[in-house]
């Protein structure tokens, strides 16, 4: 996974409160393995009706080349799935801004290279009010921590740790293993001060 | 004097290995609970060419995909080939797997305390969100995403920041057919699906010690649907009694140096927490949800609220919510007929929720059909030396085998388009059971009460004359 500082994209508007990662993708499409794709899986039933058709009244249909969401609070709560994530990312998604996340989504998210971008409540309400059922040219800045969107500059809040990561692409795996030594460390010691916190033998 | 330190901050500090400048930590990893669904994980271990760190502290279990129904052949493709891969991934890296076949077999997080696996004082990680169900017995449980789960196997770790701490305590008795559920559905309702979001949410008070295992399990395994990142109970005697001679559990002078390490892990007096609610236990009611988010219930015996009346960030959602489940604002919500029925999961599962649906329904009928799955195969022995199975066969529900079965529907035991479903279950998102699925959360006893009447109903009325 490749970092990056900036993205200029194109916002569409999402405006669902609490858009669970059950709605992101159904559970029917976890089995599927990541390299075959999981753009045509993302919001899937909320996007078709029930003849499979796509609905027109939605932005994220009537629009190709969106890669910034702009949604409501409590995005991505619910499920662990990562498969969530990667519905958007494989959709071409960069950035989702919302007033609020599921944690695990976000930390799911940071980890493929997804900004979850926090505003304020007003904010985002302002900004899902622009778009409408448009889409608007965007920029997104990582180290500034903006989104430039129709000529307004709006700040966006992110972990610290969380924008390192983005920025530089890391893998956590890669990371860790410079603490290898501290972990061993670790681990003897619990092993020999709390013994009784590894498994029994079943009998 | 040091400062008074949380639950939180004991087990926090008891595994955290070192903490980067960011405050991020690196925490060490007791007992890490692998499904079907880890296949991401597995895959990106594989593309590495990595291991995994430690197998003996790594369980992989077959529920989410598990076929409730006949086992010997599974019809579906993709199903046995989700079992497969894990069986597959299991063995390379010597992993105990509790296979379909396997006698303790069952849900993840009820197989955990099940088997002793999860203990007081442990860090424990699953790629599933309701892995704060084991936050019981006080210890640190969360789930994580399919690139953590890689990290986990690989190193035996965790990066996490410390989160603030919350606490709920609940005091008082909770009426009769009033349970932990809700408890959960009250609280959630309360204070929202993100009311809680991004804390450790430790609960306490009268209500919550009178509460069993399996009531506490309940608590916490619904603490992510606030929004919690952990959800925790200090461990005291019925923690103790529940864990001693689990088969996992540690014996003799283990035993005795685990008690010794537990007595510490209590909030001291005066620590601080970021937030601390207060409920009063008699003033919970059976409560069901009427929409589509758990935040969206209300005590049975209220109306279908009006979108009208809520505040505007409520409204829209309520709207949309009520045209998903086809209800009408201002209408009672008891007597609203459902379809079916389904009593399990990792929430309400166990054994004791099963003998609360069964003293409801024993003698009786169900209008509509209905699964009952124990959450493991164990408890489904249980419950058939106690008979219960008789209960749900006479009345006329399926008794079927333990998984996950129709809490998320991947085995195929789904809600059809536009039925509606009292549920036992977590989640009452769109689609959740199934595509246009009307998912209702309720407590088992409830969904017992509205199989028996074929509506939602409370089920109070049903208990009266009845051994409690
Ligand atoms: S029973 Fe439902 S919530 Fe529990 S682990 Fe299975 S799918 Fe997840």
């Amino acid at each position: 996974m490749g970092g990056w500082t900036q993205h200029n994209g194109q916002a569409i508007a999402l405006p669902l409160a609490n858009v669970d990662t059950d709605q992101l993708i159904p559970a029917r499409f976890m089995s599927v393995p990541r390299a075959d794709g999981y753009g045509n899986f993302l919001l899937h039933d909320l996007r078709r009706d029930a003849q499979g058709t796509l609905r027109s009244d939605l932005p994220l249909n009537a629009h190709s080349g969106a890669s910034v969401l702009v949604a409501g609070r409590n995005f991505g709560s619910g499920s662990s799935r990562e498969a969530a994530v990667y519905a958007l990312v494989d959709a071409g998604f960069h950035a989702v801004i919302a007033p609020s996340f599921g944690d695990i989504f976000a930390s799911n998210a940071v980890n493929n290279g997804l900004l979850p971008a926090r505003i304020e409540d007003a904010a985002c309400e302002a900004l899902l009010a622009q778009l409408g059922a448009g889409m608007l040219p965007v920029t997104v800045d990582l180290h500034a921590s903006t989104i430039a969107i129709n000529g307004t500059i709006l700040t966006f809040a992110l972990e610290e740790s969380w924008r390192i990561k983005l920025i530089n692409g890391w893998d956590d795996i890669d990371l860790t293993q410079q603490y290898t030594p501290d972990i061993s460390r670790y681990k003897d010691n619990r092993s020999q001060t709390a013994s009784w916190a590894w498994p029994a033998a079943a009998d | 004097m040091s400062t008074p330190l949380t639950l939180l901050d004991k087990l926090w500090a008891a595994h955290e290995i070192v903490t980067r400048q960011d405050g991020v930590s690196l925490l060490w990893v007791d007992r890490h609970l692998v499904h079907e669904g880890s296949h991401h994980a597995f895959a990106k271990l594989a593309a590495r060419s990595a291991h995994v760190a430690a197998p003996e502290l790594t369980f992989a279990v077959v529920d989410h995909y598990a076929p409730t129904r006949n086992r010997a052949h599974i019809a579906d493709p993709q199903i046995a080939r989700m079992i497969d891969t894990l069986r597959a991934n299991a063995a390379t890296h010597g992993l105990r797997l509790f296979d379909l076949g396997d006698p303790a077999q069952g849900i993840v997080h009820v197989i955990g305390p099940e088997q002793g696996l999860t203990l007081p004082g442990l860090l424990i990680n699953c790629g599933d969100s309701h892995t704060s169900t084991h936050g019981a017995f006080g210890a640190l449980a969360f789930g994580i995403g399919a690139t953590e789960v890689a990290h986990v196997l690989a190193t035996q770790t965790i990066w996490q920041k410390k989160p603030p701490a919350m606490r709920i305590t609940v005091d008082g008795a909770l009426g009769a057919g009033v349970s932990a559920k809700d408890i959960a559905l009250n609280w959630i309702a309360k204070l929202g699906t993100d009311g809680a979001r991004g804390h450790a949410l430790e609960y306490t008070g009268s209500a919550i010690r009178g509460l069993s295992m399996e009531g506490r399990m309940t608590l916490c395994n619904l603490s992510i649907e606030g929004g919690a990142r952990f959800g925790m109970i200090a461990p005291d005697e019925t923690t103790l009694a529940y864990v001693e001679g689990r088969p996992h559990a540690p014996r003799g002078r283990d035993w005795d140096a685990a008690l010794t390490a537990w007595s510490d892990l209590t909030t001291d007096d005066d620590a601080e927490f970021v937030r601390d609610v207060h409920f009063d236990a008699s003033d919970i009611s059976p409560t069901v949800t009427w929409g589509t988010s758990p935040e969206q219930a209300l005590p049975v015996t209220a109306m279908v609220p009006d979108p009208g009346q809520l505040t505007d960030d409520k409204a829209d959602a309520a709207r949309a919510a009520l045209d998903y489940m086809g209800l009408v604002a201002g209408r009672p919500l008891a007597g609203t007929q459902v379809d079916q029925v389904f009593i399990g999961s990792c929430t309400n599962g166990r054994i004791e929720d099963l003998r609360a649906a069964a003293a409801v329904l024993a003698g009786r009928q169900a209008k509509v059909p209905g699964i009952v799955s124990p959450g493991s195969a164990l408890i489904k022995a249980q419950a058939e030396a106690e008979g219960l199975d008789k209960v749900f066969t006479d009345a006329g529900l399926d008794w079927v085998a333990s998984g996950c079965s129709m809490c998320v529907g991947m085995n195929g035991d789904l809600v059809a388009e536009g039925k509606r479903c009292a549920s036992s279950t977590n989640r009452n998102f769109r689609g959740r059971q199934g595509r246009g699925a009307r998912t209702h959360l309720m407590s088992p006893a409830m969904v017992a009460a509205a199989a028996v009447a074929g509506a939602l109903t409370d089920v109070r009325p049903l208990l009266q004359g009845r051994p409690a």
